[in-house]
C-alpha cells in the first residue's frame, strides 16, 4: 500500500522560546520532528512491514527541514518530498494545506497519516483541511490502527454501510478499511473508515524507533525531492494566506507565590482557607 | 463578503449527551461581539436519534441568549459524531446563512470540524482562541489571541479581508452570552439536511466513567506526576477532584511511567489547560509541563522537593508528601463545601 506521512519540523519541546524583533528566535535552537508526526511515521512503517508498499514523507518548510526528512528516511521511510515554504506567503494554514493537498493528490496514497497537531502552532488544522480538499474521511487521534480488506457485506452491527472514500483516485467501492481506536473526550471510540483516508496520531499509538546506523547510511541515497508551490499549478487565490500575525508576545511572567508552613494538617487547613478567602475560589 | 457589509456570525453550538455545552454559550458570546451592533448572529445545533429531543431545549437557550435564528439539524445520520456528516450539517447552515464568521468551540469535536469547514469555504482558520479584541466598528478587524508552543508564547492574529473566517474558541476563557431582554428572543427553525456518504462509521465507544469532567472545561484540575508512584497513587487525587467537582490530569512523567492514560497529559505534548485552580501533586515542573498549565488562574503545588521548579509558578506551595497532604486537603474541602460559605 502507498503510505504518505505529513511531517513538520518543530522547535524541540525542551527549548525556551525567546522573542526577538517580534519572532521566535531560531538561533542556537534544536529542531526536531514534531513528536506527534513521529508517531504517524512509526505507524506507517509498521503498516508497510505488515502489508508491503512504500512510505513517503512530505513536509512543508525551509531547507532546514531536509534534516528532519533525512531522519525520517533513516528511520525507514522510502522517499521524501519537501515543499518549499519560501514560495508560500506567510505562516497561514490555508495556503500550506492548499499546496500540500496538491502534493498528496499526486502521490495517490491509500492512507495519509499525520500528527494530531504540531507542538509549535498547535492548531491541528492543516491535515484535516487537506482531507476535506481531497475528499478523504478521517479518523483523528488514533490510539490503534488496523488495516484489513473490506468484508463483502460491508455492514456493521448498526446496519450502516460504509460509503467509498471521496478521493478522486479511489476508483469507487470499498476494498480496504482502517479500523481505528481513537481518543475522544467521551471515551475510546472505535471507528471504521474506507481507504483512502486520513488518520492522525495521538500519543500512545506506538513507540517510535530510532534511526539505525545502517539506516542513516542508506538515507543519504534515498530520493528527496524538493518542489515549490509554483510548480503545483494552483491559482494565486489558492496560495493567498487568509490570516496574518499581528504580534508575537511572551506569556505574562508569573511570580512565585508563598510556601506554607507547619504540619501537614496545618498546611492543608491554611491552604483551604487561602483558596477560599484570598483567592475567592469557593 | 466585503468587510463593510453587515456582519453575520454563525455559531456551531455543540451539545454533549444531548445538553448544550458551556463552550457553546462562550462561542455565542464571542459571535455577538464579532457581529457588532448592526450585525446578526445565527446558531446551528446538530444531532439525531436519541439526542434529538434535547435539541429543542438547546435551541431555546441559544435563542434566549442572543441567537436571532437557531437552525436545528435533526437527522438519524447525525446520532453519533461522524466528522464528515457534522461538517456537512454545518455546511448546510453556512449555505443558508452566508456568515462572515463561523465560531466553534475548541473541543475534540470542534477541533475536528473547524478545519474541514474552513477548507470547504476556502476560508481562514484561527484555532484555540483565548481572547477576542473587537474595535468600535465591530468584528471586521478583530484581533484574536492564541497560544503558541502550548503557552510558551502568544500570537495575535487577524483575518485578511475577503475570505470567510472560522475560529475555534478555547473553553473557559471567554464570557458566556448573557440572556437578551424578554420578548427579544430569537426564533428556531428546522434546517433541511441530506446526509453525505457516511464515510466514518462508529462501531463502538468505551465510555469514560459518567460524570467525569473533561480537562478542557474543568474549573479545577488536580494533577499528578511521577510523585504519585503508581496507578493506585492517583486514588487520593481522584477523591479530591470528586469533592471539589474537578478533573484529574497528569504530567508526561506519570503517563510515561504507565500510571495513567495519555489522554490526561497536560503539557506541550498533551493538553493546554486554563482552569481557575490547578493543584499540582508530585509534579516537578519541567518546562513542557509548565507550558501547558501556567496560565491557570491559581496554581497550588504540593511536592516533597523544596527546589522543584513548580514552586516558581505556584501561588501557594506546600513542601510535603502528597500522600499526607492531599487526603487532609480533601477533608478540608469536604467540610467547607458541606456548610455554607463565610
Amino acid at each position: 500500500m502507498q503510505l504518505v506521512v505529513l511531517m513538520k519540523q518543530t522547535f524541540d519541546t525542551e527549548e525556551k522560546i525567546e522573542i526577538v524583533n517580534g519572532t521566535a528566535d531560531e538561533q542556537n535552537v534544536k529542531f526536531i520532528i514534531n513528536p506527534y508526526d513521529e508517531y504517524a511515521l512509526e505507524e506507517a512503517l509498521r503498516l508497510r512491514e505488515a502489508h508491503g508498499g512504500t512510505v513517503t514523507v512530505v513536509s512543508c518548510g525551509s531547507d532546514r527541514a531536509i534534516e528532519a526528512l533525512r531522519t525520517a528516511l533513516a528511520m525507514g521511510a522510502d522517499e521524501a518530498v519537501l515543499l518549499s515554504a519560501e514560495s508560500l506567503q506567510g505562516d497561514d494554514g490555508f495556503a500550506v494545506a492548499s499546496a500540500l493537498a496538491k502534493v498528496v493528490e499526486q502521490l495517490k496514497p491509500d492512507l495519509l497519516l499525520a500528527g494530531l497537531f504540531a507542538v509549535d502552532r498547535g492548531a491541528g488544522s492543516v491535515a484535516l483541511q487537506i482531507a476535506e480538499r481531497l475528499g478523504l474521511p478521517q479518523a483523528a487521534a488514533a490510539l490503534k490502527v488496523e488495516v484489513k480488506d473490506a468484508d463483502g457485506g460491508n455492514a456493521n452491527a448498526a446496519g450502516n454501510s460504509l460509503s467509498p472514500s471521496g478521493a478522486s483516485w479511489s476508483g469507487g467501492g470499498v476494498k480496504q478499511v482502517a479500523v481505528v481506536e481513537r481518543d475522544t473526550e467521551w471515551g475510546v471510540e472505535t471507528v471504521e473508515v474506507p481507504l483512502p483516508a486520513l488518520i492522525t496520531a495521538q500519543q500512545g499509538l506506538n513507540e517510535p524507533r530510532y534511526p539505525s546506523l545502517p539506516g542513516i547510511m542508506k538515507a543519504k541515497k534515498k530520493p528527496l525531492k524538493q518542489i515549490s508551490a509554483s510548480e503545483l499549478g494552483l491559482a494565486a487565490d489558492d496560495l493567498a494566506p487568509r490570516t496574518k500575525r499581528v504580534a508575537l508576545l511572551a506569556p505574562p511572567v508569573r511570580a512565585a507565590g508563598r510556601k506554607l508552613g507547619g504540619t501537614p494538617q496545618e498546611q492543608a487547613a491554611q491552604l483551604a482557607d487561602l483558596l477560599q478567602r484570598e483567592a475567592k475560589l469557593f | 463578503m466585503s468587510d463593510t457589509e453587515k456582519r453575520t456570525a454563525l455559531v456551531y453550538a455543540e451539545c454533549a449527551e444531548g445538553a448544550l455545552r458551556r463552550v457553546a454559550l462562550e462561542a455565542l458570546g464571542a459571535a455577538r461581539r464579532l457581529a457588532g451592533d448592526g450585525g446578526s448572529v445565527h446558531a446551528v445545533v446538530v444531532g439525531g436519534g436519541a439526542s434529538a429531543a434535547a435539541l429543542g431545549t438547546a435551541a431555546a437557550e441559544l435563542a434566549a441568549r442572543g441567537a436571532e435564528v437557531v437552525h436545528v439539524v435533526d437527522d438519524p445520520a447525525l446520532a453519533g459524531f461522524a466528522p464528515e456528516a457534522y461538517a456537512a450539517a454545518i455546511g448546510a447552515a453556512i449555505a443558508a446563512v452566508q456568515p462572515s464568521i463561523i465560531v466553534l468551540g475548541h473541543t475534540a469535536a470542534g477541533r475536528e470540524l473547524a478545519p474541514r469547514v474552513a477548507a470547504a469555504v476556502n476560508g481562514g482558520h484561527i484555532a484555540d482562541v483565548t481572547a477576542v479584541d473587537v474595535d468600535d466598528d465591530g468584528g471586521a478587524a478583530a484581533i484574536f489571541t492564541r497560544p503558541l508552543y502550548a503557552g510558551k508564547a502568544f500570537e495575535q492574529r487577524r483575518f485578511l479581508p475577503g475570505a470567510p473566517q472560522v475560529i475555534t474558541v478555547r473553553p473557559n476563557n471567554l464570557p458566556v452570552a448573557e440572556p437578551v431582554a424578554p420578548g427579544s428572543e430569537g426564533t428556531i427553525a428546522a434546517l433541511a439536511y441530506s446526509a453525505p456518504p457516511l464515510w466514518t462509521i462508529v462501531r463502538d465507544v468505551v465510555r469514560k466513567a459518567s460524570g467525569r469532567i473533561d480537562l478542557a472545561e474543568a474549573d479545577i484540575i488536580v494533577s499528578g506526576g511521577r510523585g504519585v508512584r503508581s496507578a493506585e497513587g492517583f486514588a487520593p487525587l481522584e477523591e479530591l477532584a470528586a469533592v471539589v467537582g474537578g478533573a484529574v490530569g497528569a504530567s508526561r512523567g506519570a503517563c510515561d511511567a504507565g500510571y495513567c492514560d495519555y489522554s490526561l497529559q497536560i503539557g506541550q505534548t498533551g493538553k493546554t489547560v486554563t482552569p481557575k485552580l490547578y493543584i499540582a501533586c508530585g509534579i516537578s515542573g519541567a518546562i513542557q509541563h509548565l507550558a501547558g498549565m501556567s496560565q491557570s488562574r491559581v496554581i497550588v503545588a504540593i511536592n516533597k522537593d523544596p527546589d522543584a521548579p513548580i514552586f516558581g509558578v505556584a501561588d501557594y506551595g506546600i513542601v510535603g508528601d502528597l500522600f499526607d497532604v492531599v487526603p487532609l486537603l480533601t477533608e478540608q474541602f469536604r467540610a467547607i463545601l458541606q456548610k455554607p460559605g463565610p
